[in-house]
């Protein structure tokens, strides 16, 4: 129901980015989609990854500090108004949104957008109800 | 040089009087703390050292020493030499962990703050005439009432500004007049600039004097304040445990801080435990010799100074101290502020989701001091969220606000990114240093 995503804290400074991709690099980490949250003094990188286990065990063990939680991964149609309908049926059901990022694999016709949202099981439901399809761990990596 | 001094009689005294005077209070003081502190009573009855024993001032070295680690085991009232009925006054200042350093005073404690003060203030060159403009903190700390008591006993007009605010601070001194001004040299620097970036002229303000103090500055710092502001700035030393401000008070002659010797027997103590000579540097240590509601013998201040008792030409004979020109301890003075390491430790134990490798990077923004704190992320800690994290930092400032007494800013950092506590890590990067104003 839910799709696993790592988060990965980063300092806010020149060539820490570089440090961790190069490492995703080496170690032939595939990505899903990655999206950077940043202040002034730091940034999360927020991934999903084609192997999740293997990932988390690479970056702990390169002495990140990093951590697995559930996010919606919901199918949008790839078209204007694609993201507004999701954001609608959130909105409109008292669901607040965290962040979000959104990614399209070129064969397919729509995207998908990675929500965080406070209430996962409700807003899960409520996104289900009004016709989205949210995708499991296995239909997004297979993507 | 105008050269007004406001108790002639005991600030003027012969060498030989003031020994006399010394010894005298000495031995009550002594009597006092063996009879009422059991503290006290239990330390010399280690050494073997009854108040017989002490006649006079040079016996001083047979009695112990005081810590603030003796202080902190007391906590909060244990060093208190009357009851509390008898107190009517409890300051504080930073402790080495949690718990803060209290000092109680009687009514008698209070009268006697306002004597030195006034003392101090007067060797400034301020009279009943001048407008003095107390812009240090009120409250636990002791510079703002100490100053104020000071300053309304001399009779001159205070105006009890307190600390922050630097805008109204700069449209009281033209509004108001004042001649003089009490707060710490950094902060006098910081109104100068603001003075001076608001286009005032020196002349538009009516200042004359500056009695700056409660943390360490330097000549050219002086040099500064005192072109900026068109003033005569001088320093005050003093510490919460001891008194507050008025301890010593450095004279128009500039060569040393005159120690209020009736008041404060001063020792400077070498590595060895034993008191130096005139002129060699050490711990300075006071024994209160007039304190009634929390005396203290031999209490080492971990300020690191010389003393000079030859004859000053401003006619004072109490003997003159150094400027303080380091510390014995790892003790850092923040914004006036005294803040030890161990009290950051001590608050970042107490926050989950962070590791004990901490740094703190002391700098100067402007003419103000700043303090960072940086802490490594431990997996725990560990959020999705940018919110999440951010209320990480803030449970942290928290934290260290109640335990350390000036606002840290808090940067989260990757683990191993810090220096490691193996060995002797580097955990205080003191950036003022390479500043050319402190």
């Amino acid at each position: 129901m839910f799709v696993t995503q790592i988060s990965v804290f980063l300092e806010n400074s020149p060539g820490r980015l570089a440090e961790f991709t190069k490492l995703l690099k080496d170690s032939n980490i595939d990505l899903v989609s990655l999206s950077i949250g940043d202040t002034t003094d730091f940034g999360i990188i927020r991934a999903v990854m084609s192997d999740t286990e293997k990932a988390m065990k690479v970056i702990t063990e390169a002495g990140y500090t990093a951590r697995l939680n559930d996010v919606l991964a919901a199918e949008v149609p790839d078209c204007p108004g694609g993201l507004d309908s999701v954001v609608q049926t959130l909105s409109a059901s008292g669901i607040s949104i965290e962040y979000l990022y959104s990614f399209v694999r070129s064969e397919g016709k729509n995207a998908v957008i990675i929500f965080r949202v406070q209430e996962l099981e409700k807003g899960a439901a409520v996104l289900e109800k009004s016709g989205v399809h949210i995708l499991t761990n296995e239909e997004v990596r297979s993507l | 040089m105008e050269n007004m001094i406001w108790n002639p009689r005991m600030e003027c005294m012969s060498r030989d009087e003031i020994h006399e005077v010394q010894s005298e209070r000495l031995r009550a003081v002594v009597r006092r703390v063996y009879e009422n502190v059991p503290f006290y009573r239990n330390k010399m009855q280690e050494l073997g050292v009854s108040p017989m024993d002490i006649q006079s001032i040079d016996d001083i070295d047979k009695l112990p020493f005081t810590t603030k680690q003796d202080l902190r085991d007391n906590y909060p009232f244990g060093m208190f030499a009357v009851p509390l009925s008898q107190i009517t006054r409890v300051h504080a200042s930073s402790g080495t962990t949690g718990k803060p350093c209290v000092a109680g005073y009687t009514s008698g404690d209070i009268d006697r703050w306002a004597e030195n003060m006034a003392r101090s203030m007067t060797c400034a060159g301020i009279t009943k005439q001048d407008v003095v403009h107390v812009a240090y903190g009120y409250g636990l700390f002791t510079g703002g009432l100490g100053a104020h008591y000071g300053a309304e006993r001399i009779g001159a007009s205070v105006i009890p500004v307190s600390g922050g605010n630097t805008q109204r601070q700069i449209q009281l001194l033209q509004d108001f007049h004042a001649t003089a001004i009490a707060c710490t040299p950094s902060y006098a620097l910081n109104l100068a600039e603001n003075i001076a970036a608001a286009g005032i002229k020196k002349g538009e303000l009516s200042l004359k004097y500056g009695v700056f103090g409660a943390e360490p500055w330097s000549e050219g710092m002086r040099e500064r304040i005192e072109d900026m502001l068109g003033i005569i700035a001088l320093d005050v030393y003093g510490l919460t445990e001891i008194q507050g401000p008025g301890v010593a008070m450095e004279c128009p002659v500039k060569n040393g801080l005159h120690v209020w010797e009736d008041h404060f027997y001063v020792e400077t103590i070498g590595k060895d435990d034993k008191p130096q000579a005139y002129g060699e540097q050490g711990d300075v240590t006071f024994t209160t010799l007039t304190k009634q509601g929390m005396p203290l013998l031999r209490y080492r201040t971990h300020d690191l100074a010389t003393l000079d008792a030859a004859p000053c030409s401003c006619g004072r004979t109490h003997v003159r101290m150094s400027r303080i020109t380091g510390r014995t301890d790892d003790m850092l003075i923040i914004r006036g502020v005294n803040v030890f390491p161990s009290q950051v430790e001590f608050a970042l134990t107490r926050v989950p989701g962070i590791t004990p490798n901490y740094q703190l990077i002391i700098d100067r923004v402007g003419t103000l001091d700043t303090m960072e704190v940086q802490v490594e992320l431990a997996p725990e800690g560990m959020e999705d969220t940018v919110r999440g994290l951010e209320n990480l930092t803030r449970r942290i400032e928290e934290q260290l606000a109640s335990s350390v007494l000036v606002h840290c800013k808090v940067k989260l950092c990757q683990p191993g990114s810090l220096p490691r506590s193996e060995g002797k890590a580097k955990r205080i990067i003191d950036l003022r240093k390479d500043k050319k104003n402190i």
